[in-house]
């Protein structure tokens, strides 16, 4: 079943798997709402006249667009055209919390993915590589995971204190071993292809042998575990912000400002659920964009 | 067999001891003065230096290591900075509650997602399996504090079917299983998804071999030759799959209790980070981890029952 994953040599391969998934509806659609997402947020300031920070106290709790149809007078009062997401309770508008926010997430995700990734590739290349290294790095890899779920990423935050850098670091370190994992894993199998033998033989050094070669083809599967890493990594920086341990307030960020509004349930419960659909929304987009190109690049893992 | 379980106790009793290493280690790393913490803050110049002397604070770090893991091994986890009360009883309050309702959520996740995965892997390529196999993508993309934050908000705040957080009963009874229904199913959904996909492809595997062909030609039906004969060996994936979960649930229940007001020891930990309470961050995160060990190694000795064929070497 490898032979058809193994067969993906140069770099065109995965233009080539590109393409593919553009032919896939959903996938397609998943990567032009990131597209556009991306773009909204690098654009924030064209997209919301406010910043983030930016209080307007004659405008607290303010609902969205979707305020002027509500029964209650006292809501249709309060719509404003220019806060077309409402504001909260310091009267900040929603649409530039959000927008600025998702500047944070998405960065911090794709910071901490690929700083997982940086570390991850290289101990899972060497783990797989040369047998004396592969005990010691993937025993200490298989402590790294006995810490379940985000308590990994808990403790390097207790340890360091909460801020932005110090939580991507966090997750770009909590997901080091489950890039090493699948990486070794796939090295192992590359080291008894045939044309690894073949470049050893024309005199190529480990390096160049691992660099080189072994890289090109764990390649396809490290796109695929990248894609859906950064799902999980924007789950965990909400969720660090969430609990205070992440990007502290008053800078914005989705998890945050879900904690924020958790205060104003009753209230604005729009306050919470525009951030949490912001989360969802990107994350499933990646895990689908990931799902979809582990098909292509990589079907001996589908079933 | 009895070699195997040998070894597989002293490499828990390695991954146990390096555990340690790693929490004492990063929070001895961690900045702030804990004699200072103890000593509280109108403490002297002096009274710190003497309090960092009973603690054995200014013993080097190998030293204190040594004397942590001779008091772990009695059991004694040291005392809070906060309350000053010793913390393995705290902890004890506690984490009844926690396993509650990660049991709870993992009762979920099996009795929804073995299910639909056999149902997938039964009805492969269709409509259906396309469906629910890209829905528990979805499963896994929606941040549980988020999705208990939005079941509050339709069953409690709205609805007002479930109390909207706290846990006092556990959940076989009807008050526990009310407080814990909630919770329990926003920590349970990338459980239930991965016990989807794990049976899906087990059951795949399995319906392939040999016996099972066997067992349709001698003409048995298709339910049973699903439920009794497939499912049956489909079940070892699954139980790797369930010391998993079992942790994943562990680590998520933390973030869970913040949401609905639990008291167990997720909550105890998080406000013990957000107030540099180092030793309490110590024990939780030990116990936490410690537990997750423990059930994995449940799962490697009911291998040796279940799957004779496993070899041990």
């Amino acid at each position: 079943m490898t032979s058809q994953a193994t067969s993906i040599k140069h770099p065109g391969a995965v233009s080539a798997a590109f393409q593919k998934l553009l032919k896939n509806k959903l996938a397609t659609v998943c990567f032009f709402v990131l597209i556009v997402l991306i773009i909204l947020v690098a654009a924030a300031p064209l997209v919301t006249p406010y910043l983030p920070e930016d209080t307007d106290v004659t405008s607290r709790l303010a609902p969205g667009f979707w305020g002027k149809w509500s029964k209650n007078p006292a809501d249709v009062m309060k719509v404003k055209a220019d806060h077309p997401l409402g504001t909260d309770h310091l009267g900040r508008d929603m649409l530039s919390r959000l927008l600025y926010g998702g500047r944070t997430s998405l960065l911090v995700g794709l910071v901490s993915t690929g700083m997982g990734l940086f570390w991850g590739v290289i101990f899972g290349m060497l783990a797989g590589f040369y047998k004396r290294l592969d005990n010691i790095i993937m025993r200490f890899m298989d402590l790294l995971f006995t810490f379940p779920g985000i308590l990994l990423a808990m403790l390097i935050v207790a340890m360091l204190g909460a801020s932005t850098f110090n939580s991507t670091l966090a997750i770009s370190i909590w997901s080091i071993p489950s890039f090493a994992r699948m990486v070794r894993s796939r090295v192992l199998q590359i080291r008894e292809e045939d044309y690894v033998m073949a470049v050893r033989s024309l005199g190529a050094s480990d390096w160049r042998i691992l660099f080189h070669h072994v890289f090109h083809n764990t390649l396809p599967i490290i796109i695929v575990v990248a894609t859906m890493r950064m799902g999980s990594s924007l789950i965990s920086i909400s969720t660090l912000s969430y609990l205070g341990m992440g990007v502290p307030a008053p800078a914005p960020e989705w998890g945050g400002l879900i904690a924020t509004g958790k205060n104003y349930l009753w209230q604005r419960p729009s306050l919470i659920v525009i951030p949490g659909l912001a989360v969802v929304i990107t994350v499933i987009c990646f895990n689908i964009l990931g799902d979809k190109l582990r098909d292509i690049l990589d079907p001996s893992l589908k079933d | 067999m009895g070699r195997y379980i040998a070894k597989r106790l002293g490499m828990m009793l390695v991954l146990l001891i390096g555990m340690t290493f790693i929490v004492f280690g990063s929070l001895h790393l961690a900045s702030g003065d804990p004699a200072q913490m103890v000593a509280g803050a109108s403490a002297t110049e002096e009274d710190i230096a003497a309090v960092r002397t009973s603690l054995g604070l200014d013993q080097p770090f190998w030293v204190q290591y040594g004397r942590y893991l001779k008091r772990l091994v009695t059991v004694d986890l040291g005392m809070s900075y906060t309350t000053r009360q010793p913390i393995s009883q705290e902890i004890a309050i506690r984490l009844p509650f926690t396993i509650n309702l990660a049991c709870a959520a993992i009762i979920l996740a099996i009795v929804i997602g073995i299910p639909l995965g056999v149902l997938t892997a039964i009805k492969r390529d269709t409509f259906v399996d396309n469906l629910l196999t890209t829905t528990s993508l979805v499963g896994i993309s929606i941040p549980n504090f988020w999705l208990g934050t939005m079941l509050m908000l339709v069953f409690s705040v709205r609805l007002g079917w479930f109390p909207s957080g706290g846990m006092t009963e556990f959940f076989w009874t009807p008050l526990g299983l009310r407080q814990v229904i909630l919770p329990a199913l926003a920590l349970s959904t990338a459980s239930i998804a991965s016990f989807m996909r794990i049976g899906r492809s087990a059951m795949l595997e399995v319906l392939q071999s040999d016996y099972i062909r066997t067992a349709r030609a001698k003409g048995l039906g298709k339910a049973s030759v699903i439920f009794i004969h497939a499912l049956k060996n489909a079940m070892i994936p699954l139980l790797t799959q369930f010391g998993t979960s079992f942790g994943a649930l562990l680590g998520g229940a933390i973030v869970t209790e913040q949401v609905f007001v639990i008291n167990g020891v997720g909550t105890y930990l998080v406000n013990a980070i957000n107030t540099r309470n180092y030793p309490v961050v110590q024990s939780t995160v030990l116990v936490i981890a410690a537990l997750f060990i423990l059930v994995n190694l449940a799962v490697d000795l009911t291998y040796c029952v279940v799957d004779p064929r496993i070899k041990y070497e």
